[in-house]
């Protein structure tokens, strides 16, 4: 059983705190950064981006735009202008390529309030976790492309997405939308652990999905020095795709649901 | 059965299990946002889409809630929708009173539209749809009292097409005019300038959405006077020309002139125009 009370500390001992930390430490430089962008131009009027992570305009010449969004539109029977197709040829490749869910851990903001959940649980040591399974995501998934479909409301997922929610409210106006960012953060923290981003959410499903081939992959370069601590099955949110990565015959994970 | 065939039934069973409970969650999640979705999807009736926004059901398919639109307003007069308020959430609008849309010839807003929920089809501001203008209260109105203001017509961007003043006559003191404002739906916008320039506390002229505020005909419905003149002639019999019985040199015009007696012009001692008798004074006494 690992022990929670001195998890981290043999890794800060021989490694140092930023080693351990480094990516942790990029991760929200680039979570924050991206948010920084958006937030130049209203705050100091200073416009480096605008829109949100749905579809956004970099210094008034690169558009990007939400390969998921812009399919659910689709679904509910849009043709997308120029900008929109030029967005999405941009991104989609780029998370081809280097992981989907590299989306969900450099980008997403909901990640630091699920990361901030997971954290308090080791901290507080609460240990109660309900049994949900990886699978939820991908029928959610198939629920958020068929409700476009059959329902005359569009778009229905981004009515209730905490990840556009949160980051709408803090480029433009949060309104109520705390709430459900207060709710998932309780559901992480007192429910099911690490249950949002890997179980539930449709977003992180979809970005799974994109990058099932991508080059970039989570190794362990120095396996043969693991001492099984097990610490990191503890800390990881998904633990899956250490084993393949540590224990494995092949060199890289069998998942593809590394965040690093 | 063997051990192994047994643990396989098993794992069967909790795999049919787990996935028919999940299942059942997420549809009844499904459900649940189906009928917020519905909800969400009717708006306060002073929420008014952008120029060139698709008709709602559309929109809501189409808009990704990107917020560009909103960002490229010069006006700032553009809101998206919070959680809790009665808008799809995420979803841009305006409130005329406070805000109303300033018709920018080159409608940066539809510019900006990554997915055409704005219709960049949309050229010229003067064809946009948001919304139509209508005087829905009468009664608070002071042009309806006979007192002239008239704000209403002069600020709209298309003075005189989308409002015009239809002089009416004053029955209370008599010899007044009212100018009424009245709204054509064939030049009016939606933009809302006249809604927030009404010098009421509330206004009496106000925007709505165009499914609010059009009536609509029966399809079936021709109106006897134009299906003539398009025609150039009566499609069914003829207008007989009303005879009345009067004496000899009485007319009666229908128009408006009432009795006209012939030759009674010349005997009085009055001109026509009154203002001849008010200038020639006390002179000819």
């Amino acid at each position: 059983m690992v022990d929670m009370t001195t998890l981290g500390d043999d890794a800060i001992a021989t490694k140092g705190w930023y080693k351990s930390h480094r990516f942790l430490i990029l991760r929200r430089l680039s979570q924050l950064g991206i948010l920084a962008l958006f937030l130049t131009g209203p705050w100091f009027g200073l416009w480096i981006v605008k829109g949100n992570l749905a579809s956004s305009l970099t210094l008034d010449v690169l558009p990007l735009t939400d390969p998921y969004v812009l399919l659910q539109a689709m679904l509910s029977g849009v043709v997308p202008e120029t900008a929109a197709i030029i967005g999405v040829v941009i991104v989609l490749p780029f998370y081809i390529l280097v992981g989907g869910r590299v989306y969900c851990s450099w980008v997403c903001p909901v990640n630091m309030v699920t990361d901030l959940a997971a954290w308090l649980r080791r901290k507080l040591g609460i240990r109660t976790t309900s049994q949900i399974s990886r699978t939820t995501r991908y029928w959610m998934l198939t629920l958020t492309l068929i409700l476009p479909l059959v329902v005359t409301g569009g778009i229905v997922w981004e009515l209730v997405n905490p990840i556009s929610m949160m980051f709408r409210g803090i480029v433009f106006s949060m309104g109520a939308a705390w709430i459900m960012i207060a709710g998932i953060f309780l559901f992480d923290l007192l429910v099911a652990k690490d249950s949002w981003c890997g179980h539930i959410c449709p977003v992180g499903a979809f970005y799974n999905l994109v990058g099932i081939k991508s080059l970039l992959k989570v190794n362990a370069l120095q396996r043969q020095a693991c001492n099984d601590c097990m610490e990191c099955y503890v800390v990881c949110p998904e633990p899956q795709v250490i084993k393949p990565a540590l224990k494995g015959e092949r060199k890289g994970p069998e998942s593809r649901d590394s965040l690093f | 059965m063997s051990e192994s065939e047994r643990k396989n039934e098993l794992n069967r069973r909790q795999f049919l299990g787990n996935m028919l409970k999940t299942a059942c969650g997420v549809g009844l999640v499904g459900l649940g946002l189906g009928a917020y979705s519905k909800r969400a999807s009717s708006m306060p009736a002073n929420y008014i889409r952008p120029p060139g926004a698709l008709p709602e059901e559309d929109f809501l398919g189409a808009c990704i809630r990107c917020g560009l639109c909103v960002r490229d307003c010069p006006y700032d007069i553009l809101f998206l929708g919070e959680v809790g308020d009665e808008v799809a959430t995420g979803t841009p609008y305006f409130i005329a009173r406070s805000g109303p849309c300033e018709m920018c010839e080159d409608i940066p807003c539809v510019v900006a539209c990554p997915t055409n929920a704005l219709d960049h089809d949309l050229k010229d501001i003067e064809d946009s749809r948001m919304g139509l203008a209508v005087v829905i209260d009468q009664e608070s109105c002071i042009a309806f009292h006979g007192l002239r203001c008239e704000v209403c017509f002069n600020v709209c961007p298309i003075r005189g097409r989308a409002i015009s003043l239809d002089m009416q006559h004053n029955t209370r003191s008599g010899k007044h005019a009212l100018f009424i404002p009245v709204v054509h739906s064939d030049a009016c916008t939606g933009c809302g300038l006249c809604e927030r320039a009404c010098i009421l506390e509330e206004a009496a002229i106000k925007i709505f959405p165009m499914h609010l505020a059009k009536g609509q005909l029966g399809k079936h419905y021709r109106l006897g006077w134009k299906e003539k003149d398009r025609a150039g002639e009566a499609l069914v019999t003829p207008d007989a020309e009303h005879r009345y019985n009067l004496p000899e040199g009485v007319r009666y015009d229908l128009q408006g002139e009432g009795l006209i007696i012939e030759g009674e012009a010349e005997e009085t001692p009055f001109s026509s125009n009154p203002l001849d008798t008010l200038n020639s004074g006390f002179m000819d006494k």
